[in-house]
């Protein structure tokens, strides 16, 4: 049909539903987003998200430049390939934001949370998780004749998993940081 | 902060000191109690002109079509509170249009801030979502260095609103000026160079294309007159066709010979014909917007699609296109150019021929053509006798939204950028007035003509006021038709023809209104008086609203209907029935 023999361009679904589950696979993606220290520099990002409908399954943020004035916002996000472009394209095209850094693609990465576990339990049950606690390399912060807080840190996967080990064991609270993210190497 | 700075001065001075280094020759604005030591300093200094709004909309609007006009960036101070948050639908518009503003906002004390103090609003939360940029002031050091910040941001990259609150002990405090010259480079420097290799590319498509278009926007216009000269070679050079959007009008001239007219959802029949069936798509400056690309599924099916753009968010984001280059629009086109003749200036010849037979074709329907009354005047009419009585005048548009704004865009035509002032992205009723003003403001010697509907000029219609006030001599020319147009359109069409509510009804006179103003008022309702009324507008040195009493159930053709593609246009009333389905009404 055409003399240029390249691939066409246009997309199967519409700008309304530019979303649909259905029509490419989901991904999670971890972005690590270096933006100015300034006042109302974490709403923009987080009003960017609420904004535009893209999701949020973890937030972290902190200063880590004191002198440069540069804070690290570290967010896992999911959406289909198309979406993740467009969520760094927009989080690039901020004013306060310096970097945007897409650890999925970019290579190796390590992701790291914290999280600390509120279980309750007498008997053979408190044995077991603090068994478990040590197979899982959980520390005990805080303990009473009832119950233990551990602290462990670790993939989002090996904190669910060790959750849902405490469940039937009495888990009562789970705080968690969300998560920390690196490049490996240098 | 060195002796070499003006010295040590108020917050207040600052603001107007910096504002005058920036160049700024009007600021559109309104008083109130947390701006006053501002005003205070406005009064005592005669470099800078204050025009004096009615609402703080009408100062945004008044400011953005200052900008669009001159290529500056439009300047607007109002106060805290509602100052501020009037102020947020102009901000919208103008961050969907990507038109370059400053607005300074006055805020209470610091030490007020959060305890709901009078007229406290936590304007730069409210204008997060609306701006490019915002910033509030705690400390009367930053804020020289930040209003030179804000001018820079404004007009980089992509332009857009900006916003700066400045509680009122920050007016007050004194601390040294810093100079625009001496303030730290921003990081923020968006790239205008495109990818050599991506623009080699496309240019390869260029010399081989047998359907190609060129598809431009705003971005061309926001450029500079430049990208509009460079867009012009471009055209000629290669004889490819040319259509552009709403925001891109007199980009490339209406009287050009490679001019389709504007394309998308009003557009014309060959422009929206020639994008399905291209080959070749160039989009240059423009976003996909949905009154555009229809049915996205549909859109252009067969086509490799390149796509210049200053913003890397909108490239891939409706679209998927095939050689993407971010750069601002002048310095890409010239690269083009550049490449291009260095490989020979060629196109495919044969291929452009048959093309272009093609779109002669489709031109034959004669898609604009309406069924002309010697008893009414049609709005089409009104519009064509505005357009041969006017043309070759230093003449500039604005208009309202909605059915007149579409005819506006169908049957004015611009020979140049910056002459077309309209709401696009946001679609905002009552945008009109107040930007014709601010365009008149800033071409006092031009003839700055207002294409309104009656609903949507009476949003906005204090600013008569202003334009007294200010000797802006705008014309006010309303097509109205007793409705709201455009929506009396769509439920005729997908609503089965239950009018709710899009009736004007209680409609002032509007010659008894311009009378009340102090300016002229015209009206006109045969047809046969149409010509002589409009130059009785165009002489009269004043303002005027001309009442133009137009066909009531005129309906805006063609029209490609929500949800259809653009092969599927309506081009006239017997193609209406049933058209739009379910899927279709859900859209907007």
């Amino acid at each position: 049909m055409s003399a240029l023999n390249i691939t066409k361009g246009s997309t199967s679904h519409s700008a309304y539903d530019l979303r649909d589950p259905y029509a490419e696979v989901i991904e999670s993606h971890t972005l690590a987003v270096i933006v100015a220290n300034e006042s109302g520099v974490l709403a923009r990002v987080i009003g960017l998200f609420s904004g535009r409908g893209y999701n949020i399954d973890s937030l972290t943020v902190a200063e880590v430049d004191h002198e440069g004035h540069r804070s690290r916002i570290t967010i896992v996000t999911r959406g289909t390939p198309q979406v993740i472009e467009q969520i760094k394209a927009q989080l690039g095209r901020l004013v306060p934001v310096h970097e945007v850094h897409d650890l999925t693609v970019e290579g190796p990465s390590v992701q790291r949370e914290l999280a600390l576990i509120k279980v309750a339990g007498k008997g053979e049950q408190r044995i077991e998780a603090l068994r478990l606690a040590e197979i899982f390399r959980a520390n005990v912060v805080d303990s009473t004749l009832e119950s233990f807080v551990f602290e462990m840190t670790g993939t989002p996967e090996k904190i669910d998993a060790f959750a849902e080990l405490m469940r039937p064991l009495g888990l009562r609270e789970v705080a968690r940081t969300g998560v920390a993210a690196l490049s490996r190497g240098v | 902060m060195t002796k070499a700075n003006a010295g040590t001065m108020s917050g207040a001075k600052m603001i107007v000191k910096a504002l005058k280094d920036q160049g700024v020759e009007v600021v559109f604005g309104y008083p109130g109690g947390a701006v006053l030591p501002i005003y205070d300093e406005i009064f005592l200094q005669n470099d800078i002109r204050h025009v004096l709004v009615r609402h703080e909309q009408g100062a945004i609007h008044m400011a953005e079509g200052y900008a669009r006009s001159t290529g500056k960036p439009g300047v607007a101070l109002v106060t805290s509170g509602p100052g501020a948050t009037n102020a947020v639908t102009g901000l919208t518009d103008a961050l969907l249009d990507s038109i370059p503003l400053v607005v300074l906002s006055g805020q209470v004390p610091t030490f007020m801030i959060g305890t709901d103090g009078f007229q406290e609003a936590d304007t730069v939360g409210i204008t997060r979502p609306c701006t490019k940029m915002n910033w509030l002031v705690r400390d009367t050091e930053r804020l020289a260095e930040t209003i030179h910040t804000a001018f820079h941001v404004a007009t980089s990259g992509r332009p857009g609103p900006v916003l700066i609150d400045i509680p009122k002990d920050v007016q007050f405090a004194t601390a040294d000026y810093v100079a625009k010259e001496k303030v730290k480079a921003s990081h923020y420097q968006p790239r205008v160079k495109g990818d050599i290799d991506q623009i080699t590319r496309l240019v390869e498509l260029l010399e081989k294309a047998e359907r190609p278009i060129f598809y431009t926007g705003g971005g061309v216009v926001n450029s500079g007159p430049a990208a509009s000269q460079l867009l012009r070679e471009l055209v000629d050079a290669t004889g490819f066709p040319i259509t552009s959007t709403l925001m891109g009008l007199g980009s490339y001239p209406a009287s050009g010979q490679n001019w389709l007219g504007m394309l998308g959802m009003h557009g014309l029949y060959e422009a929206n014909l020639a994008m399905h069936g291209c080959d070749l798509m160039i989009n240059i400056g423009a976003r996909f917007d949905d009154r555009i690309t229809g049915r996205v599924a549909d859109f252009s099916p067969h086509s490799v699609k390149a796509h210049i753009d200053i913003d890397p968010s909108s490239i891939n984001k409706v679209i998927r296109v095939d050689v993407p280059i971010i750069g601002d629009v002048g310095h890409v086109l010239e690269d083009l150019l550049r490449v291009w003749k260095s490989r020979g200036r060629k196109v495919n010849k044969d291929g452009l021929a048959k093309w272009w037979k093609q779109i002669a074709e489709w031109k034959a329907v004669n898609c604009l053509d309406f069924k002309n009354s010697d008893k009414t005047i049609k709005p089409q009419y009104a519009l064509q006798r505005l357009e041969a009585l006017t043309k070759g005048m230093d003449r500039y548009i604005t208009t309202e939204v909605g059915q007149h704004q579409m005819w506006a865009a169908q049957f004015l035509g611009f020979e140049a950028p910056n002459r077309w002032m309209t709401s696009g992205g946001l679609g905002t009723m009552g945008y009109g007035l107040p930007a014709s003003i601010g365009v008149q403001i800033a071409h006092p010697e031009a003839l700055v003509i207002n294409v309104a509907g009656e609903a949507s000029w009476l949003m906005n219609m204090q600013e008569m006021g202003t334009a007294m006030q200010f000797r802006a001599p705008v014309k006010q020319f309303i097509l109205n038709n007793e409705r709201l147009g455009m929506v009396r359109q769509w439920q005729e069409l997908l609503h089965g023809e239950r009018y709710s509510h899009s009736w004007s009804e209680s409609l002032p006179d509007f010659v008894k209104l311009a009378e009340a103003f102090g300016c002229k008022g015209i009206k006109c309702s045969d047809p046969k008086d149409l010509d002589d009324a409009i130059m009785e507008m165009i002489r009269y040195d004043g303002p005027v609203i001309f009442d133009c009493l137009v066909e009531k159930h005129e309906n805006c053709f063609p029209m490609i209907p929500s949800g259809k593609p653009h092969n599927e246009m309506l081009l006239g009333e017997a193609e209406t029935q049933g058209v739009i389905k379910a899927g279709g009404a859900v859209l907007v």
